[in-house]
């Protein structure tokens, strides 16, 4: 069984809590519709994803025990 | 100030292995532009001008208020009402006589931002909104300028340096980041989701900290990383960033191009919008036959008791449209950027079938006016 640890930044924090975990996503694009699902507001919001800690800009595979990090852009200053 | 004098002020950086001398000298030889003279602008300019750089130069076009004081502490109750860049001029003069000021009262756009930047070595960006976000970028990019980045919302913070000379590359950009500017409203500024004043006390060290090693050479700085930090868990998280094939693409080509590109229309809803101030408001509310829509999220304050509304948040309007059954729809917010870009996608979703409105500088100054005409 896969184990994927997601995590929240920002505003997302809000929406979906700041991590949880998924099993059986085996790619970004399938955990981004799963998540979707679980959380609708989640589709209105601008993020950027990483893998393991490297930003990813396709849609990536996803390996057991690996954590996925959703990050919105902030502008505050 | 003889050398005596300097020596004597830089002591503790002077004796640090692995500083000196020479990296003292190095600060003293640079020039460094700080857009923003708020949350972050104010720790940074402090840190920087104490440590000794040599010329700096600070954008911002915004007056001292109040509400700044909790965040901004370069600032006094005497200054409310004057430019920004004045009183911190007036209080770094007074920390360090020694480095060169150039003062620009003016708000950074695509037309003055090549000539401002190109006076300098480093660009450090402390702004409080999308458009200069992207903006000082592409230009850092066209000019080949180091940027200190670091921005702030709510309890989290993000620093990075961006676009250093590495090798023979430069590192990843904010663009690589994030590719494409969010329009208004779809991100929280702080006005409208309110900030501790610690958070740019901390992230606007972090940038002057970074500032300084990239100035001096001294450790590794954040190029082609991301840092974010979390003050109510103490979490930190860094990133690294890859670069993206299509960023160069989405970068005006030349300084020319820059100054064609409308970056608050990329970063804002354009004038779809129809706006309304507090009177006509006040108008349509006796008149009973809107919908008022209070756009912001769930628990946000002040609670609005005085008129009645509904509440769906902007992330979930489409989904809830039809709950709007009124041929007339007013929305707001905290200030008025959220409740234009519901109005936005209100109006594109009902086209002409329906009037939309969105109350002009959200439900704070309109509560502000009502305890006025009180």
């Amino acid at each position: 069984m896969m184990r994927v640890e997601v995590l929240f930044f920002g505003k997302l924090v809000d929406i979906a809590g700041a991590s949880l975990v998924l099993n059986n996503v085996t790619s970004t694009d399938e955990l981004l519709e799963q998540l979707r699902l679980q959380y609708p507001p989640l589709a209105a919001e601008k993020f950027i994803m990483a893998v393991d800690k490297k930003t990813i800009s396709i849609n990536t595979s996803l390996t057991d025990n690996c954590t996925v990090a959703l990050l919105p852009p902030f502008s505050g200053g | 100030m003889n050398n005596d004098q300097l020596y004597e002020r830089y002591q503790r950086q002077l004796i640090l292995q692995g500083f000196g001398a020479e990296a003292q000298q190095k600060l003293l030889s640079a020039s460094i532009l700080v857009i923003g003279a708020g949350g972050l602008g104010c720790p940074l300019l402090q840190y920087l001008v104490a440590a000794g750089l040599g010329s700096i130069g600070i954008v911002d076009d915004d007056v001292v208020s109040l509400s700044n004081l909790h965040r901004q502490v370069l600032y006094n109750v005497q200054m409310i009402g004057r430019p920004k860049t004045d009183c911190a001029v007036e209080v770094l003069r007074q920390l360090n006589p020694q480095v060169k000021f150039t003062v620009y009262n003016e708000r950074l756009t695509n037309k003055n931002a090549a000539t401002i930047l190109s006076a300098f070595d480093v660009v450090v960006d402390g702004s409080d909104n999308f458009a200069t976000r992207y903006l000082v970028n592409d230009a850092c990019l066209l000019l080949n300028k180091p940027l200190v980045y670091g921005a702030i919302s709510q309890y989290e913070g993000q620093v990075a340096v961006f676009n250093v000379q590495q090798n023979s590359e430069r590192s990843a950009n904010y663009r690589d980041l994030f590719p494409h500017p969010p329009k208004e409203g779809e991100v929280l500024n702080c006005a409208e989701a309110g900030v501790l004043g610690v958070l740019p006390g901390i992230i606007g060290s972090m940038m002057a900290n970074e500032t300084i090693k990239l100035v001096t050479g001294t450790g590794t700085v954040l190029a082609n990383k991301l840092f974010t930090y979390n003050t109510l868990n103490n979490q930190t998280y860094e990133l690294e960033l890859s670069k993206r094939s299509e960023t160069m693409s989405l970068i005006p080509a030349t300084i020319d191009a820059l100054q064609q590109t409308d970056y608050e229309w990329l970063c804002s809803t354009a004038s779809l919008v129809n706006e309304i101030d507090a009177t006509v408001f006040n108008e349509l509310i006796a008149e009973g036959k809107t919908a008022i829509v209070d756009v912001r999220e769930k628990d946000e304050q002040p609670v609005v008791t005085e008129f009645s509304h509904i509440q769906i948040s902007l992330s979930q309007l489409q989904q809830h449209a039809s709950w709007l059954t009124e041929d007339t729809i007013i929305v707001f917010c905290q200030t008025g950027k959220r409740s234009a870009a519901a109005a936005k996608q209100l109006t594109e979703l009902f086209s002409s079938s329906k009037k939309i409105y969105s109350l002009k500088g959200g439900i704070q100054q309109w509560m502000q006016q009502q305890k006025q005409t009180v």
